[in-house]
């Protein structure tokens, strides 16, 4: 809502001198988000006056038409004598009265005006556009030529009231009343604490029963509709500058007087008004909802299907508006058109206005609907004041007369649905338990009063809230009223006491742990948001019925190739690595720790459950089954080197072990110990994949994979050849995890080292080897580590040797060489029973 | 060693003469000043105190002597020997300290050498930041609460008294899930804040209810520099008996303290949301110029505008309605709340100028945030 600060003075005696910037802070503090206040002519300096277009002579030769004229500027250049000004515009004629800036002047933006040599002439001054002097669109799209009454040499920045400030308010939707001047002047006046001149408070007669005719058949959709009529209207009445003015500064162009009016009013008192040319109305105008399959052409020339739900305005010919919303073309105000033979103009000459009181949901369902918002369903569908109607058809009726030479018919109808007051009860210490504050009964009644709220009652008030205040339904709308208008930054500041807590969850904690643990082994975390297509699955070759290609679709996204939320974090982690790659790094190691969205396929469409009392345990399970799976992941990326050559010697290349190493690292944050497996799962390289398990609720289960990339994969991504990847269900690792480790006795006795080189197949896993060599060995087996990997010809074509360094210790007494190597070898015979596994040398 | 001299000859032992012994000492103390490295003095070790140096010998003969007389010849010998021991541990000293300097100055190295063989990682600034505000006020006993990002309308409009004609149902930019059927009615949205987890908390405890809600939220804005579509967000709740505007205020001051350092405030202006009656546009004193450059054109302030205050979010007071919808008792019970995003906090705590570098995953700008911020 742009509000100009000479029109709020009309209504609100703001204290001399006042700046918009003073009454912005003011308004600001009292709750009206003034976002800026615009000066208007800032830097013009005259002389700017009125023009009289003495004569025109058309230079020829230039690209463009090009007029050189005189024009008569009475004394304001000091002599008296016409002005030589050359233009390039051509909406005028000899005779017309133009604004003309003088040599010396300067225009907004620093235009400083001097008399200059152009086209061959010398032009001494401008003849000026609205435009130039920042007044904003007049739809003329040339200069402007002004009402034949205005003298030459008149001041036309006064005239055309140019100096100004306008405050722009973001208006919240509460406060509907706030998107016309009158509601903003009753800001104002509240905050300076100065009365209000209500513009709505004007003499309106009587309702009667010979007005134009209106049938109201849905009473609740309209429960106000005023109608009055203007007739033998000038057709060729124009709107005075002032109102073409003000219309410009609240942002509206002028189209013609009855327009303007209806625009004028609407901004003045908040009430949108309608305005039909009578000649092309059939009949009684009505109020229904619309038929199905009903259209209604709108003043927009679009030809809408109305839906059932609309709520539309009729005449004998069917819908002749979307009420509330927009009119329609049929029944529109006809543009002055000038016959060429005779030199009459016809046009409008009579007029019935409408001013109605809509429900707010009926008119926003309709802009929504039609996708048409426009200032009348901005205004409806916020509330309007209902009781404006008629003080809101009456300015219209009086300025037409007045504009326009037209006479008001004495026929005034008023449909009204009756309805009673709307009041309030509340504590009269409300507001100061809501604030923490005393403002006291007294302070809580005046604030009241002062935004127009009648109370009554002590203790318990009875606020009846005033017309144009839908918002205020419940005691805290009141005690916002009161602390707003008391200050907000009148409040103390003070702490509550919350019971003791416990800290932070498990999970959050591990999702912590996980967090710092990869960032020490070099990781960088690397959030990416979670929209992925179906081309990025194609890439990493997911079967057709693989389960990650059915994603959660957003039904508007932002890109129609990412429709779907991801299933896995590696499209993104990946997405983000190439990026990184693309920008000059090399060696990278990425994570990320977030939610992937798995859809059940049994999601249900939630019940629209109501709001006025808790929901059932079974309602709000229900809620949750319309819901898809979202459990936690972490995943990592690597690519180019993980250990970087240098003096020190070479460097190490990330590979699918340090893929599988991030996911041990995560599960020791959790307290798990990973089993690795062997796997061949799309997007990685068939022969280097790990599955990864644990031992979820006693069984063991596949939480995540690790390994390279398929070089397929990385080739479609454009990835460097040896990416490597992890993804870890970070949920069922916790769930893995968590129990509390039990401190170790620890042995004073010597250690008795043993090493193992056994030979096996190279299809054997190591870790099938490792774990028939720990059950073998015994209780005394203090730890093992395989140390060496040989293969050659020694050991033979398809077989490999693995040396283990093995470690034993009792806990009570020095083991016997006799014990030391009878454990060895209850290890070595586990190994060969489960695993084939042979002695090297034996 | 031999054995106690029981027939001693009376006669003095010539080996036990004080000149002799004297010499001996004398010779010992030459010789290992002379020694001029470790081996050296190892072998006069040897020849000096070892068992067949001349002064061990000397020892060995006191057994032999008259009673009267060894008290006299052990107390010189041991004189003697006790002054050659001393040398000796003297002069080792000396060579071992000649020696190490020599040697660790031949290992010396270039310690200013880099080692970036396995460089550092780092967490996201937005992780951290998010959890530096969970830690202010899980140290004054609220909970971390966290919900779904795919939710359902009801938990993340319609509990909070956004109904379906609500103008800002519309105007929050809402991603909405796809049903079965293709159309947007599937009653799924991405959640446009994280106040769903609001009303979850309250469905799941009883009042007192103290958390905060921290997470990945979703509007359909197109990524700018200022603008992103999956961004994180901080909402806080608390519902008790007898909370107040002044609550929420205090515990806005003391987050912005304890964010921003001593002397940080914060500002109320009146707003509008659903959720909360009376609301508020919360600001903070700008940590920069804390208010400096308000009025004063020689030291503009680009963190602020010149303005003096940052706006941080929205706030108010629960509204009862909300309060109802999730089965609490409006007149018992009062509560307050409020939410902002991370990367506008990022953003001018830290100095960052483009939102992309928040949402792009440079490693280059993550890096220098570390572990904790």
């Amino acid at each position: 809502m742009r509000a100009p600060l000479s029109w709020l003075r009309e209504y609100v005696e703001l204290p001399a001198g006042e700046t918009g910037r003073d009454v912005q802070a003011k308004l600001i503090s009292a709750g009206l988000e003034v976002e800026t206040v615009e000066q208007l002519g800032a830097g013009l300096k005259g002389p700017l006056v009125v023009g009289k277009v003495l004569t025109i002579e058309e230079l020829e030769g230039f690209k463009k038409p090009i007029r050189f004229c005189t024009v008569d500027v009475g004394d304001a250049n000091g002599t008296g004598e016409p002005q030589e000004i050359v233009c390039g515009a051509r909406n005028f004629a000899v005779g017309d009265k133009v604004v003309v800036v003088l040599p010396g002047a300067v225009l907004p933006g620093d235009f400083q005006i001097a008399a200059r040599k152009t086209y061959g002439k010398t032009s001494h001054g401008m003849i000026c556009s609205g435009e130039e002097l920042g007044m904003g669109d007049d739809g003329s799209h040339g200069i402007i030529v002004l009402p034949p009454e205005h003298e030459a040499g008149t001041d036309a920045i006064e005239l055309l009231e140019l100096v100004d400030e306008v405050l722009d308010i973001a208006v919240t939707p509460d406060r509907g009343y706030a998107l016309s001047l009158r509601g903003v002047a009753r800001e104002a006046a509240i905050a300076y604490g100065v009365s209000l001149r209500d513009p709505a408070l004007i003499d309106v007669p009587a309702p009667n029963a010979f007005g134009y005719p209106v049938k109201v058949a849905d009473p609740v959709g309209c429960d106000r509709f005023t109608a009055r009529t203007v007739t033998g209207l000038d057709p060729e009445a124009r709107s005075p500058i002032w109102l073409q003015r003000r219309l410009q500064k609240v942002g509206m162009r002028p189209i013609s007087l009855a327009v303007d009016i209806t625009n004028y009013v609407m901004f003045e008192l908040g009430q949108p008004l309608h305005a039909y040319d009578r000649s092309r109305l059939d009949g009684p105008i009505g109020v229904r909802r619309a038929l199905p399959g009903e259209k209604l052409t709108t003043l927009d020339d679009v030809e809408r299907t109305l839906d059932p739900e609309d709520l539309v305005i009729t005449d004998n010919s069917g819908a002749i508006g979307l009420a509330g919303v927009m009119g329609g073309a049929n029944t529109e105000i006809a543009a002055p058109a000038t016959d060429p033979e005779t030199g009459a103009v016809s046009g409008t000459t009579e007029i019935v206005i409408e001013a109605a009181h809509f429900a707010p949901v009926a008119i926003a369902r309709a802009a929504r609907r039609h996708k048409l918002a426009s200032e009348a369903s901005k205004r409806f569908e916020r509330g309007s004041d209902p009781l404006a109607t008629s003080a809101a058809a009456q300015r219209a009726v009086d300025l037409l007369t007045g504009l326009a030479g037209g006479t008001a018919d004495a026929g005034v109808t008023e449909v009204v649905s009756p309805s009673a007051p709307r009041t309030v009860s509340m504590a009269a210490d409300h507001p100061d338990r809501v604030a923490g504050t005393e403002y006291g009964r007294e302070t809580v009644v005046r604030r009241l009063q002062e935004i127009g709220c009648d109370v009554y009652g002590s203790d318990e008030l009875i606020v009846t809230v005033p017309s144009w205040r839908p918002d205020l339904a419940f005691p805290n709308d009141l005690a916002e009223e009161v602390i707003r208008l008391e200050g907000y930054e009148t409040l103390p500041s003070t702490l509550p006491r919350p019971p003791a807590g416990r800290g932070l969850t498990a999970s959050q904690r591990l999702r912590r742990r996980v967090g710092r643990a990869l960032a020490g082994a070099g990781y960088v975390e690397a959030p990416s948001y979670p929209f992925v297509g179906a081309e990025v699955f194609d890439h990493f070759g997911l079967d057709a019925d693989d389960p990650r290609r059915r994603t959660v679709i957003v039904a508007n996204p932002l890109s129609d190739t990412e429709p779907g939320l991801r299933t896995t974090l590696l499209p993104g982690l990946l997405a983000t690595l190439r990026r990184n790659l693309g920008r000059g790094a090399h060696d990278l190691a990425l994570f990320e720790t977030g939610l992937v969205f798995r859809p059940t396929g049994d999601e249900t469409v939630p019940p629209r459950l109501p709001v006025d009392r808790r929901p059932t345990d079974e309602e709000i399970a229900r809620l949750q089954e319309a819901l898809p799976g979202q459990p936690r992941r972490v995943g990592v990326v690597l690519s180019g080197a993980r250990e970087r050559a240098g003096w020190w010697g070479a460097g190490a290349p990330a590979t699918w072990a340090d893929a599988v190493e991030a996911g041990r690292t995560v599960a020791r944050e959790a307290g798990v110990e990973l089993i690795v497996r062997q796997d061949q799962h799309a997007p990685y390289h068939p022969g280097r994949c790990a599955a990864l398990y644990a031992v979820v609720d006693g069984a063991e289960t596949l939480v995540g994979n690790a390994g390279e990339l398929h070089p397929r994969v990385t080739k479609a991504l454009g990835l460097p050849e040896r990416t490597c990847a992890m993804e870890l269900d970070l949920d069922q690792v916790e769930r893995a995890g968590g129990a509390r480790p039990t401190g170790p006795r620890v042995s004073t006795f010597p250690v008795a080292t043993q090493d193992v080189a056994l030979v096996v197949d190279t299809a054997v896993p190591a870790a099938d080897v490792e774990r028939a060599l720990r059950e073998g060995a015994g209780e005394l087996l203090e730890s093992l580590r395989l140390f060496d990997i040989f293969t050659g010809e020694q050991i033979g074509e398809g077989r490999k040797s693995l040396a283990y360094a093995l470690r034993f210790r009792a806990p009570d007494r020095t083991l016997t060489a006799d014990e030391t190597t009878a454990a060895r070898e209850a290890a070595v015979a586990a190994a060969h029973a489960s695993t084939g596994a042979v002695l090297r040398g034996a | 060693m031999s054995a106690p001299n029981k027939s001693y000859d009376p006669v003095e032992v010539e080996a036990l003469k004080p000149e002799e012994i004297e010499r001996m000492r004398d010779a010992a103390l030459a010789a290992i000043a002379a020694a001029g490295d470790l081996d050296a003095l190892a072998h006069v070790k040897t020849a000096h105190t070892g068992g067949a140096s001349p002064l061990a010998l000397a020892n060995r003969e006191i057994g032999a002597l008259p009673p009267q007389a060894k008290a006299e010849a052990g107390k010189r010998v041991g004189q003697a020997r006790g002054a050659v021991n001393k040398a000796l541990a003297g002069r080792q000293a000396e060579l071992e300290a000649e020696r190490d300097a020599r040697v660790l100055v031949e290992e010396a190295v270039d310690v200013t050498l880099p080692h970036d063989r396995r460089p550092a990682g780092a967490r996201h600034p937005l992780t951290t930041l998010s959890e530096r505000i969970e830690d202010i006020f899980v140290a004054m006993g609220y909970e971390v609460a966290e919900g779904p990002e795919v939710e359902s309308e009801w938990f993340n409009f319609d509990a909070l008294n956004i109904s379906v004609d609500n103008p800002v149902r519309s105007e929050q930019d809402t991603f909405f899930v796809q049903g079965a059927d293709g159309t947007e009615d599937s009653g799924v949205v991405l959640r446009t804040h994280t106040s769903g987890v609001q009303i979850r908390s309250l469905l799941d405890r009883e009042p007192p209810v103290y958390v905060i809600a921290p997470g990945r939220v979703y509007r359909s804005d197109e990524l700018d520099a200022t603008h992103t579509p999956v961004f994180m967000q901080v909402e806080l709740l608390a519902v008790d008996e007898g909370l107040t505007m002044a609550d929420l205020k205090g515990t806005l001051d003391h987050m912005v303290v304890s964010l921003f350092g001593e002397g940080m405030k914060t500002r109320l202006r009146p707003n509008h949301f659903p959720f909360t009656e009376p609301s508020a546009e919360m600001d903070m004193v700008c940590y920069v110029c804390r208010g400096d450059s308000v009025g004063n054109p020689d030291r503009p302030c680009r963190t602020c505008s010149s303005e003096g205050w940052i706006e941080l979010g929205g706030c108010g007071m629960v509204n009862p309605k909300v309060l109802v919808a999730c089965g609490v008792d409006p007149r018992k019970y009062s509560g307050f709340a409020f939410g902002f995003g991370i990367e506008r906090m990022l953003m001018f705590r830290h100095s960052v100028e483009d939102m992309r570098d928040i949402v792009e995953g440079d490693v280059r700008f993550t890096l220098p945030f570390g572990m904790e911020i």
